[in-house]
């Protein structure tokens, strides 16, 4: 869907209810805070716990409270949505070849310096054009455009939570699938409420280090951790990005860190994907990751005993493709965003009936 | 903006002077930074609120004092020209009662306006059109009269503006539209980061102030007053004290707000920050309230404007010379 197809079938519906009061339709009592006296609140639903006065927003800057009562500000409040290949996500476990209707909010609850997305993320909603859609209009553009799920991305879906859950409602009941890419900063009762409503969390692990989540992120790892965990154990699909930003996170013993982490606390069959980083906002002034910084990532993975590790943003590099961990045949081949063949069958590898974990019900047939 | 930086109206002759006096005097002594305190224990009438003619001489009197000028107007020329748009950066976020009086902005406007200053060419701004609203300023973008104007009207400039930590696109009021900012931060407390005076109050003129608030505004604050276009344009800071709040800000709490009946005038944002930092703090202490540091948001910002990698003022006791008329 282009851009212009999307505002078109929009249209109607914006300008009826933009008739009648244009910020109240995005405006709903957020689910997770507390109010504490003279009419401030503090935000429960990622780590930060901003205490927010009355008139103030959040470090988000989604999320107001008024009078004492906290509101998000961008419920169906939709400033990006496009159809993506699930690959783009990444999502490579994840019904393969399929296509997700993919939408954000502005807003983002950590401010990356090297955030692709920055003139959406960093921007208040009333700073970005925006289009009304609620839940169910996501849902019946999913369906228009034959996806079978929807991806809350581009931005951090966390912060738009309240609106994440009810699309999600609303999809599984007309049979479409929810996604979160989310940088998993995020308290445990709103991650808990996800899992249960979505079908698959990609997590950006930024770094494996606490430094760079204070100086890079302006966020916390720690928490990042507990979250991933917390998905694992809830038994939702997960997946990891690390982006690799030169001369930041890109050492030996991050890589290795990362890897033991990922082996000891969610197991070897957790897809790690590392991804190339490109200039942008804040970093400027480094270069793009040298690819022989992802393979030496990969290789430390592959060695620890990581069954999935992937490289992104290199198109057309081998490590873009599935490989069955027992017969180390090629099971999902890729190539940029689009699986070339697929050699599974009910989940196993097809050569060898190895098990390769994922959603694969649904995927596209190559 | 710098406390040795040229005044507006000085000759190609004034800046050499300044330009060879300025290092030999500097080797002698250095020069600190004015802040003036002016205040007025009759400021208010019968009802309680500000009185405008005796508002319109305290600012008379705080601003003569500053210049060193006989007159008000001479002191007001010294601030902007003719031709000059000349932005007044209020502080509106709490509404009435915690916000930049109107009866101080009507002041400044009718003083402009008589050294000069052309009244479309005078803009009072901030975040948004509904806090200007709420503090009692009438919004209006009509060009024959006195602008008044929130930046989510304005807009914001494509450009980004980068220093240290902070990344931010600058509103256009300030960034195109206005020559020259009185900033008119209000004396009060802030419960992240301490204060919110005249550092704090450029918040105002960024995209995205909710990012900056963590480790108590440090060195956030600091880093957004680096950003070119805010240390050009910023050229006098008055620092409306006609009630000051020591304690629940920023939001308006009527129980900690004090009738403390002063402005403060400095053109180094840094002393002027310190000055009224230590005003609340006494305030505070008075009450038989904790120093902002025994609650984790004494405002450290202030140190690091200070600097050598900011160097916006001085916070130096010693090196700033308050002047109470």
């Amino acid at each position: 869907m282009d851009r212009r197809a999307f505002l078109q079938g929009l249209a109607l519906p914006c300008l009826a209810a933009r008739a009648a009061d244009p910020d109240a339709r995005y405006t709903v009592e957020a689910r997770y805070y507390e109010k504490l006296p003279y009419k401030k609140i503090k935000c429960k639903l990622c780590p930060r716990e901003c205490v927010i006065d009355d008139r103030e927003r959040g470090y988000c800057g989604v999320r107001e409270n008024r009078g004492g009562t906290y509101y998000s500000l961008v419920h169906s409040r939709v400033c990006a949505a496009h159809v993506d290949p699930i690959e783009k996500k990444p999502l490579f476990h994840f019904l393969p070849g399929t296509v997700a209707f993919s939408l954000a909010t502005a807003g983002c609850n950590v401010n990356c310096k090297m955030c692709q997305n920055w003139d959406i993320s960093q921007f208040r909603p009333e700073q970005v054009a925006s289009n009304y859609l609620p839940p169910r209009d996501v849902t019946g553009v999913a369906r228009q455009y034959r996806c079978p799920s929807i991806a809350y991305t581009y931005s951090e879906p966390v912060v738009f939570c309240e609106y994440v859950l009810d699309c999600a409602e609303a999809g599984r009941a007309a049979g479409v699938k929810s996604v979160v890419i989310s940088g998993g900063y995020i308290q445990e009762e709103p991650l808990k409420e996800l899992c249960r409503r979505v079908d698959a969390i990609k997590i950006d692990l930024k770094a494996y280090s606490e430094k760079y989540y204070k100086e890079v992120v302006n966020g916390e790892l720690k928490p990042v951790l507990k979250a991933l965990a917390t998905i694992r154990k809830q038994g939702t699909w997960s997946e990891i990005v690390y982006l690799v930003v030169p001369t930041l996170n890109d050492s030996d013993e991050e890589f290795r860190g990362l890897a033991r982490w990922v082996k000891t606390e969610l197991g070897v069959e957790v897809p790690v994907h590392f991804s190339r980083f490109h200039p942008e906002y804040l970093l400027k002034n480094l270069p793009p990751t040298p690819l022989a910084t992802l393979e030496r990532a990969k290789a430390i993975c592959d060695a620890e005993g990581l069954h999935y590790v992937y490289i992104g943003n290199v198109p057309g590099h081998p490590a873009e493709s599935t490989v069955c961990p027992k017969c180390r045949r090629v099971v999902v081949e890729r190539a940029g965003f689009t699986v070339q063949a697929m050699h599974l069958d009910g989940g196993k590898c097809r050569f060898c009936h190895q098990p390769v974990p994922g959603v694969w019900d649904g995927a596209l047939r190559v | 903006m710098l406390r040795n930086g040229p005044k507006p109206g000085f000759t190609r002759r004034d800046l050499l002077r300044a330009g060879l006096a300025g290092p030999l005097a500097a080797r002698a002594a250095p020069e600190k930074s004015k802040v003036v305190i002016a205040r007025d224990a009759s400021l208010r009438g019968a009802g309680g609120s500000a009185d405008s003619g005796r508002v319109l001489k305290l600012l008379d009197r705080a601003v003569q004092s500053f210049y060193a000028s006989d007159s008000p107007l001479d002191a007001w020329k010294k601030v902007a020209r003719p031709g000059e748009v000349v932005g007044l950066k209020v502080n509106c976020l709490s509404g009435r009662g915690a916000a930049t009086s109107t009866v101080l902005v009507d002041a400044l406007c009718e003083r402009l306006q008589q050294a000069g200053i052309r009244q479309q060419d005078i803009v009072i701004w901030d975040r948004l059109n509904s806090d200007l609203e709420s503090a009692g300023f009438r919004v209006t973008s009509r060009k024959d009269r006195v602008r008044c104007v929130g930046n989510d009207a304005s807009g914001y400039d494509t450009d980004l503006a980068v220093y240290g930590s902070a990344g931010s696109l600058l509103s256009n009021t300030l960034a195109k539209t206005c020559d020259a900012v009185i900033n008119l931060p209000v004396l009060k407390d802030h419960g992240i980061v301490g204060v919110t005076l005249a550092l704090k109050n450029l918040f105002g003129a960024i995209h995205n102030p909710n990012k900056y608030h963590t480790n108590a505004g440090d060195p956030y604050v600091a880093d957004v007053n680096m950003f070119p276009a805010i240390r050009r344009k910023v050229r006098l800071t008055i620092c409306d004290g006609i009630t000051a709040q020591y304690e629940g800000g920023p939001s308006y709490m009527p129980q900690w707000s004090w009738p403390y009946n002063g402005l403060i005038v400095a053109r180094d944002p840094v002393a002027l920050d310190q000055t009224g930092w230590q005003i609340l703090e006494r305030k505070r202490a008075e009450k038989g309230m904790k120093p902002l540091r025994a609650l984790n948001r004494e405002p450290v910002y202030i140190a690091t404007a200070a600097d050598a990698r900011h160097r916006l003022g001085t916070n130096d006791p010693n090196l700033i010379d308050v002047v109470e008329v």
